[in-house]
């Protein structure tokens, strides 16, 4: 029961509500010194100060929000809560959620209204989901900054000016500023990574499979994964305890114990052995990130664990290639769904189904998308299919194998999340091939399908630097112990932007 | 080597893409100068290596066939652009 004056909840009620973790508000919840009603309301109140600043949001759900608090309100008074009940999120907006517009940031699906929940949305509702709003996103989440956005790029909280990553970039900034208290974005690429070391927020992506994919807008079926973002690595645990687990409904779903990850959480790093990948730090690397990388990974090794600085992977230099070639080839196939016909954008005025369709295409889609379509269906055509799609097929089993064989030396790898801090709106824009890169440090992760935590290590020049850590398939555990050790040694996750 | 406008036209048919002249000219440049660099893929020695479709090594998952209700009608209708007595109304296919 906080309120304004008097009472206990006098101390809080200076406190921003918007700033809490999830294990925060949980324990204020709990002890009923707050009501999920009074921390949505700080939320929306929130979003309405400063979304008109950073653009993070497709959709405010207000009304569903309130509803959802008041009902979080009655099962917390019942003792019936979980780490989540009652606590305000927001949702990558290619996630379904039914009876709520779903659009990618896409014109294609603009009136989108799904007749069903995403498994990860049914999961969280059956945890006491307060859900505020729809995050933004690169159209049909490709992208590395938010701006192929077919509706408005989201600005970075820590320089208005740049981009806050992508292409969970709505989900990585509304974190960030308090728009949420946590957020759900999707990987496939480092679009759940990359956007949290640009906005120093954690972002996990866990092991491919380890979180059921049914109901997330397919883009590249192989190499997508849903996690979490938050504030913090507690906050990821709880998030996993939640969202992981087997489900039929997606035939690549593992069937595979989930353990309690808070077990996780311990602040002690002795007996592990860590490798650091030199082909992650050459290359079109900042200083600045380098500076910040080599301190963080000292940082390491005085918490007890053992480092090796000069592990190599030769076949990295090949990873942007393959996956450039496999994801789009996947995208183009799944994308072909987009006809007019069942749902979403329908160009009306055409004289035959095949203009019909070429048309609504035509203007259903944005560039970026159009760009990996073209790219996609030339790599897998006729006469091409051999040296690209089954050759980068092929490279991607030399890249597996080689993380397979690292992780027979090494309990974790570490790199730096993106080779540069966040750079300018606009600047990459139009060089499709340089905006490719920032995902170089993160794709090798997905082309594996092994798992990899992002947290912030720090700034160059004001600027975020994200710390990715990479383990071998379900080693979630291992990777949220480094990156909750690191994170109470340092404190750089307390670090919010002013805004 | 830069892609003919043939080419582009011809990948764009398969994958039933409208572009404008505008994008078409673009795209061209852009896509010439992206698989230009994946030429690097050419150097990997993969004699002998098996491709990788999905990373997990995922067996087929075989499972009982049972009755469970499928969504309503109304429900999937609901997002189509042009619907006719229950059904997605599509254009003529055969002219």
């Amino acid at each position: 029961m906080l309120q304004g004056e008097g009472g206990a909840g006098v101390g809080r009620a200076k406190m921003n509500l918007h700033h809490l973790t999830i294990h925060q508000a949980h324990q204020l919840l709990k002890d009923r010194e707050l009501s999920s009603v009074e921390l949505t309301k700080a939320i929306l109140e929130r979003i309405a100060q400063v979304d008109e600043k950073v653009h993070a949001l497709v959709t405010v759900t207000e009304g569903l929000a309130r509803h959802q608090a008041e009902q979080a309100d009655e099962r917390i008074r019942a003792g019936d809560l979980t780490p989540l009940t009652g606590v305000p999120a927001l949702i990558k907006d290619n996630m379904c959620t039914k009876g709520i517009r779903t659009t990618c940031s896409s014109r294609m699906l603009d009136n989108f209204v799904p007749p069903y929940d995403a498994m990860v949305v049914e999961r969280l509702k059956e945890a006491g989901l307060v859900m505020v709003g729809k995050a933004n996103m690169d159209e049909f989440a490709m992208g590395s900054s938010t701006e192929n956005s077919a509706l408005f790029p989201t600005h970075n909280p820590w320089g208005l000016d740049r981009v806050p990553g992508g292409s969970s970039g709505g989900s990585a900034v509304g974190v960030a500023v308090g728009e949420a208290i946590y957020a759900l974005g999707s990987d496939t690429g480092g679009s759940i990574r990359q956007p949290a070391g640009f906005c120093s927020i954690v972002g996990f992506k866990p092991t491919y499979g380890r979180v059921s994919r049914y109901g997330l807008v397919a883009f590249a079926s192989s190499l997508d994964q849903i996690g979490s973002m938050t504030k913090d690595v507690t906050d990821s645990a709880l998030v996993m305890n939640i969202i992981a687990g087997y489900d039929p409904r997606d035939s690549t779903s593992a069937n595979y114990p989930v353990p309690d990850y808070t077990k996780s959480l311990v602040p002690d790093l002795r007996g592990l052995r860590l490798g650091v990948p030199r082909e992650y730090f050459v290359e079109g690397m900042e200083k600045g990130v380098e500076v910040v990388m080599r301190t963080a990974i000292g940082k390491l090794e005085e918490l007890g664990a053992e480092v090796d600085w000069e592990v190599s992977l030769p076949h990295t230099k090949y990873a942007l290639a393959a996956y450039y070639i496999i994801a789009p080839s996947e995208a183009m196939a799944n994308l072909a769904r987009y006809d007019g016909v069942k749902y979403g954008f329908s160009y009306q005025e055409a004289e035959s189904m095949w203009d019909a369709m070429e048309k609504t295409r035509e203007f259903g889609f944005g560039p970026e998308v159009k760009r990996r379509i073209i790219l996609g269906a030339y790599a897998l055509s006729a006469g091409y299919y051999d040296a690209y799609y089954l050759k980068a097929s092929k490279v991607r089993t030399l890249i597996r194998r080689e993380f397979e064989d690292a992780f027979e030396r090494f309990d974790a790898l570490i790199t730096p999340t993106s080779p540069t801090v966040p750079f300018k709106i606009g600047e990459k824009v139009d060089d499709p091939l340089q905006m490719y890169l920032s995902d170089v440090c993160t794709l090798p992760i997905n082309i594996a399908g092994i798992p990899g935590l992002s947290v912030p290590a720090g700034f160059s020049d004001g600027l975020p630097v994200g710390m990715q850590i990479i383990g071998k398939p379900f080693s979630e555990e291992t990777l949220l112990r480094i990156g909750f050790a690191y994170e109470q040694a340092t404190g750089w996750q307390k670090r919010r932007p002013e805004i | 080597m830069k892609l003919s406008r043939e080419e582009v036209n011809h990948i764009a048919l398969l994958a039933r893409l409208g572009l404008s002249a505008e994008e078409m000219e673009k795209f061209r440049g852009q896509l010439s100068n992206i698989l230009e660099n994946f030429e690097v893929l050419q150097q990997v020695d993969t004699s002998d290596v098996p491709p990788t479709a999905y990373p997990t090594p995922l067996e087929n998952v075989l499972g009982e066939d049972e009755v469970a209700p499928s969504f309503p009608q109304g429900e999937i209708l609901e997002n189509a652009p042009r619907k006719e007595e229950g059904c997605f109304r599509v254009r003529a296919v055969l002219e």
